[in-house]
């Protein structure tokens, strides 16, 4: 096979975004999966649409910067009413996304515009610009460096609260900053993914790899194969197809996830 | 009758052992309504202290705001016999109900004690000193050959004993244990106990304990504070067993 695809600059920038992104969404998705916040991700992906209206709205220029600022903000608030009510994060969660889904569709189709956004609910690989690959990158280390220096207190604060706080670790802090950082990525990944795809980015390659991990390493390690594995080959795959690439991607870790998920059954009997 | 001499030898026991802890006027108001009222206690080390109550009398709600987990007015304080010397910070081991995880959670014992006592990331290759170390601690309680097994494939008893080793990692000054016995068969009800009384003597420990078992809290406490909402009696097994609030509240269970 040769590598003509590479001759295309947004062939290249799309391979280097999956290789970048890839480590960054099946390292967290690692954690959303053992949180059971799946649902978290898939309403922040949701109130994207609502980040792109507000930025339009206070005419900001850079609509990755109102729309990663709106994700914080989003997240910051969805968990401290989540911290104070008893409901259950599901419902909470539901709320949020559908009034910032709502708000989003209301806000944007005002000027009589919204098929310019439509584009966000699936997204285009192929539309990614250089200085999104950047952004990425810086992504990418922000992540790493957060999963070294955090990942411990994280998980240990979701093992029991009060047990990591014995111990001296603010729990609640970092599961903050752990929102906030979900949120951030999702907002540089949805103008390219899209907002009904991102969320399986996050969670198939974490949950594959838990099928048959059995400990955290493996779990890891497994997660960001798979990801980047299914990323690069679904590129390749639309590239020769001209199938949509995010669909062509998930797709791969959709079969990933089934045949995971009998090998654990298998191995385990 | 040696029984007796026995618990009013502990009782007195802050002259002789290293420290004692004061539970100052604990109250905890969750809106409107008033779950703690007033609670001071007086724990000395190498001596037990079993909280009993009935549901919803506030046991587990004094174990949060002891840990600092919620709001709460009162405070503790943490005292060096020898030297006199009060203090507000202490160090404090704990024990919770149950932990989040489930049966295929891909997290081995080092993995889980290893979040709590280091920094050293768990998804890195395991760290050769940080493993003995767990290894070690794992083996005060026996159960050092779970060190690689998943955590949700364990028996109740063996991570109850991974929980102990982890709330004695570093040492503290007071240990608490929240209702250790849900989930546990009957003889790892009596083996936690055995083990909590063998760690409470061997190393002069405060504890703490949470607990419905009232025949074994007989047989070990050395004081038992009965609770609803505020502190109804607390003495020794004998006095709080006799006590008037005692039978209204466990009327028909024989201890």
């Amino acid at each position: 096979m040769t590598l003509d695809f590479l001759q295309f600059a947004f062939m290249r920038n799309a391979l280097l975004a999956i290789v970048l992104s890839s480590p960054i969404f099946a390292v967290l998705g690692t954690m959303v999966v053992n949180k059971k916040m799946a649902f978290f991700s898939d309403a922040i992906g949701h109130s994207a649409l609502c980040g792109i209206a507000v930025g339009v709205l206070f005419g900001f220029t850079s609509r990755s910067l109102s729309m990663v600022l709106f994700a914080v903000l989003f997240s910051v608030l969805l968990s401290y009413v989540k911290d104070r009510t008893t409901y259950g994060a599901d419902t909470i969660i539901s709320v949020f996304a559908s009034v910032a889904m709502s708000l989003g569709l209301v806000l944007l189709s005002m000027g009589g515009s919204f098929n310019k956004y439509s584009s966000y609910l699936v997204g285009d690989i192929l539309s990614i610009t250089g200085t999104e690959v950047i952004f990425l990158a810086v992504c990418l280390v922000l992540v790493a460096a957060f999963w070294v220096f955090s990942y411990n207190r994280l998980c240990s604060d979701n093992l029991n609260r009060g047990l990591a706080g014995s111990k001296g670790i603010k729990g609640r802090v970092y599961d903050y900053v752990f929102s906030a950082f979900i949120a951030v990525v999702i907002m540089f990944s949805i103008r390219w993914i899209g907002i009904l795809l991102i969320n399986s980015l996050i969670i198939l390659p974490a949950a594959s790899s838990r099928n048959i991990s059995h400990n955290t390493r493996t779990y890891h390690l497994l997660s960001v194969i798979f990801s980047l594995v299914c990323g690069i080959a679904g590129l390749l795959l639309s590239y020769y197809t001209s199938a949509p690439s995010g669909p062509v991607i998930v797709l791969l870790l959709g079969i990933t996830f089934f045949v995971t998920f009998i090998a654990g059954k298998v191995i385990q009997d | 009758m040696s029984e007796h001499a026995h618990k009013l030898n502990s009782h007195d026991s802050c002259e002789k052992h290293c420290h004692c802890i004061k539970v100052n006027n604990i109250s905890v108001t969750f809106g409107k309504q008033k779950v703690l009222d007033d609670i001071s206690l007086h724990m000395h080390c190498g001596e037990l202290t079993v909280l009993i109550g009935q549901n919803g009398a506030g046991k587990s709600t004094l174990l949060r705001a002891l840990l600092g987990e919620i709001p709460h007015e009162g405070n503790i304080e943490f005292k060096e016999t020898k030297t006199g010397n009060i203090s507000h910070v202490m160090k404090i081991g704990y024990v919770p109900q149950s932990l989040n995880i489930e049966r295929d959670i891909p997290m081995t014992v080092y993995d889980l004690f290893a979040s709590f006592i280091s920094r050293y990331p768990i998804w890195l290759p395991k760290n050769r000193r940080l493993y003995d170390k767990i290894r070690e601690q794992l083996r005060i309680f026996s159960v050092e050959d779970c060190i690689d097994r998943q955590v949700g494939k364990l028996s109740g008893g063996q991570l109850q004993r991974v929980m102990l080793s982890i709330a004695i990692t570093p040492m503290p000054d007071l240990l608490i244990l929240d209702e250790p016995v849900s989930g546990i068969d009957e003889n790892g009800v009596r083996d936690f106990y055995r083990l909590v009384n063998e760690m409470k003597e061997r190393n002069g420990l405060a504890v703490l304990l949470v607990s419905h078992d009232l025949e074994l809290v007989r047989k070990y406490a050395d004081k038992v504070v009965l609770i609803d909402n505020k502190i109804l009696c607390k003495g020794t097994p004998d006095e709080v067993y006799g006590d008037e609030n005692f039978k209204r509240i466990f009327g028909g269970i024989k201890a």
